[in-house]
């Protein structure tokens, strides 16, 4: 069955989607979404849309934006996707400072936390690093080329992220595996030396967040395909506590809704203080709650946030000076589009911290006449302000959204014929005949 | 799913040949000489270290009942042969060190069926040795960690390795610096890599990968010399056998794995 629903996906040539992406300044100072190759960022200070300059080597995004991130410090700002380049840009002049052109498409991109070096991973799990100027500004070196530092061997690289107290880069990818490196004081000769692996999840790895920024003791908290969100002693490689996603939605979905490929987690964002976790499932419109137990080292269910009707996010962002949660839906080369316009929706949890837990009441979903600074924003980020219109769209998206993520990720299974079949159809036989 | 509990175990298929303590031939057991590592696998692969499950692999070491009380911590594999082919070194290897637990890897699956077959006719003709050598089916490129703890191994084999001529090739190489990493992470500091090629080429490149790699350093002579495992990496396998035969030549890279100096 599964078999035949991929293969029809390989045949049709579906084009392959990206999902909207959200990122919030650490400050926040600002927000960012990416919708296919466009950065769209709004200043929350000045309350006004930010216009992106470029002035170095001017080639802008010409293909979906796959990974974007603030630095912790809040100065920096990357983005990076399939065509190749990652870019670099200071967050207070939004001045694109450097572009990197990578061999292959790139599927993950992070700064250190000292802001002096850029790690984006491409599609063949290697780990490339760039030394970035000390005041972030381009530096003028001679050997300033990405060198590879680690590698996750031939699989897609799909989450990377930076230790709070930045000794570690840890790295998740389609096969199982989520790797913690130890990020050296001289990176550039590579990072060879593995603290852990944290294994445990039994399909790919969609993202990894670590919880409490601070200099106390973290956890790294991983979501997958394999719909569970897990909790993990990084430093041992010792998973801790597995929430299982799928027997939660299977109490509040339709029986018919639980079909396997769409619980997988798409995102997860821990609050501030590391008590709560946001996570986003592929069939679910809305946010799950998960509490955080750092002393007892247990993941909970704690409430779903459902929000209206076919708005299933696909990713999330939280800063460290505000409560919000920040959830975006969107993908980009959505079928059947009338317009050129890339539409996303945004929808923003107010009070994502603790007091969550406590409070008996749904906690609410700003209304699009409550977020900050209204229309202006919703406006810059979103590309519209007609939701009924929009509905319409992004309903497409969803079904397109799960092929894809499930084409990219997922190993395709065939069986003992199908793949005799396929063997006989290889490519390299053909050209012999 | 693929992975499922355990690793394919050691038992099960026992054919009549090795219950009679008769070696396996080989004319049954044909297999291509290369196999692609980086194709998505269909076999069986456990999820952790913790699920690998070793009673299946050495019975003698793990019986079955637990007399109760206190216990010695069980035995955990030490030695692993990655790419072990016919098994030859493992079978050279076991009189040599009869208390280490080893293991073979070996991609193929006919090889691996040979083997195991090979173990277990060995064992039936042989009560009480051979107990400490298994194998098992797997792509050691791609899930060394999900077999082995941190530290866990004191010698790791790679003998003979596919050459992978071509440059668009080379990252199919299983000695590379990438995956030297991952075998930096499974090795004990003081345990040593073993690396031998009659392909010069080869033979250069495991070096200087291994070389240029911060967590080895390079085994002195006069080690390499005394080391009784040395001897056994030009004569004990398959390969090297047939290399003799043709008088070519071979090339060794011995390297130790150490801890990080930090400058």
């Amino acid at each position: 069955m599964e078999d035949t629903a991929v293969e029809e996906a390989e045949v049709s040539g579906a084009a392959e989607f990206a999902p909207a992406l959200i990122a919030a300044h650490p400050h926040g100072n600002s927000v960012a979404v990416a919708i296919g190759p466009e950065l769209r960022v709004f200043d929350l200070k000045a309350g006004s849309p930010v216009l992106l300059s470029d002035d170095c080597d001017g080639r802008s995004h010409s293909d979906a934006i796959r990974a974007i991130c603030f630095s912790v410090s809040g100065a920096l700002f990357a983005s990076a996707g399939d065509d190749k380049l990652v870019k670099v840009w200071k967050t207070d002049s939004c001045r694109c400072i450097r572009t990197i052109t990578s061999e292959k498409r790139v599927s993950a991109v992070a700064i250190s936390n000292d802001d002096l070096y850029v790690t984006f991973a491409d599609k063949f799990g290697v780990v490339w690093l760039v030394t970035l100027g000390e005041d972030g500004t381009e530096q003028v070196s001679v050997d300033n080329k990405p060198v590879p530092i680690l590698g996750h061997y031939c699989s897609i690289i799909t989450s990377m992220k930076f230790s709070p107290d930045g000794r570690f880069i840890a790295t998740a990818d389609r096969d199982f595996k989520i790797r913690v490196t130890l990020f050296p004081k001289n990176p550039l000769k590579g990072a060879h030396e593995i603290q852990s692996f944290c294994l445990g999840h039994t399909d790919f790895v969609s993202c990894i967040a670590f919880t409490s920024m601070s200099e106390n003791q973290s956890f790294l908290i991983s979501g997958g395909g394999d719909s569970t969100v897990r909790l993990w002693d990084y430093i041992n490689g010792c998973l801790l506590d597995t929430c299982q996603v799928r027997d939660k939605m299977g109490e509040l979905l339709e029986p018919n809704e639980t079909d396997d490929s769409s619980l997988a987690i798409a995102d997860i964002c821990p609050s501030n203080d590391g008590s709560l976790v946001a996570v986003a499932i592929q069939s679910f419109t809305g946010v799950m709650l998960l509490a955080c137990d750092v002393v007892e080292k247990k993941l909970s269910f704690l409430k779903v946030i459902t929000m209206e009707k076919s708005y299933i996010p696909t990713s999330l962002a939280s800063s460290f000076s505000s409560e919000l949660l920040w959830t975006v839906m969107g993908a980009s080369n959505m079928p059947n589009q009338a317009s050129s316009q890339l539409l996303t929706r945004l929808r923003i949890v107010p009070c994502f911290q603790k007091d969550l837990i406590s409070s008996n009441n749904s906690p609410a979903i700003l209304e699009d006449s409550e977020v900050p600074h209204g229309e202006k924003f919703l406006l810059a980020l979103q590309g519209s302000l007609d939701i009924v219109k929009q509905e319409e769209v992004l309903a497409s998206v969803l079904a397109a959204l799960k092929v894809s993520m499930h084409k990219m990720l997922v190993k395709k299974h065939y069986s003992e014929e199908r793949r005799e079949q396929r063997k006989r159809g290889r490519n390299d036989k053909k050209i012999k005949n | 799913m693929t992975r499922t509990n355990g690793a394919s175990g050691g038992g099960g298929q026992q054919q009549q040949a090795s219950a009679a303590g008769k070696l396996p031939r080989k004319r049954f057991y044909r297999a291509r000489a290369h196999s692609n590592p980086l194709s998505d696998s269909h076999f069986p692969v456990p999820v952790s270290p913790d699920e690998v499950d070793l009673s299946q692999h050495y019975p003698r070491y793990f019986p079955a009942d637990k007399g109760g009380g206190e216990e010695p911590p069980p035995p955990r594999i030490r030695f692993a042969d990655v790419g072990c082919g016919f098994g030859g070194l493992l079978v050279g290897l076991s009189p040599l060190f009869p208390d280490t637990l080893m293991i073979g890897m070996e991609l193929r699956d006919k090889v691996t069926e040979y083997v195991k077959e090979r173990i277990l006719a060995l064992r039936a003709s042989n009560p009480g040795q051979y107990d400490n050598i298994s194998v098992v089916r797997t792509n050691s490129m791609k899930y060394i960690p999900n077999y082995f703890r941190k530290a866990q191994l004191t010698k790791m084999f790679f003998l003979f390795p596919d050459p992978h001529f071509k440059e668009k090739n080379h990252r199919r190489r299983v000695i590379s610096t990438q995956l030297l990493d991952e075998y930096a992470y499974v090795m004990e500091v003081g345990g040593i890599i073993y690396t031998i090629t009659d392909v010069e080429e080869l033979g250069e490149w495991m070096r200087s990968c291994l070389e240029k790699h911060p967590l080895f350093e390079a085994v002195p002579d006069e080690e390499i010399k005394a080391d009784p495992v040395v001897k056994l990496l030009s004569t004990a396998t398959e390969e090297s056998q047939k290399v003799a035969r043709n008088g070519g030549q071979t090339f060794h890279a011995i390297f130790r794995r150490i801890s990080l100096q930090e400058e």
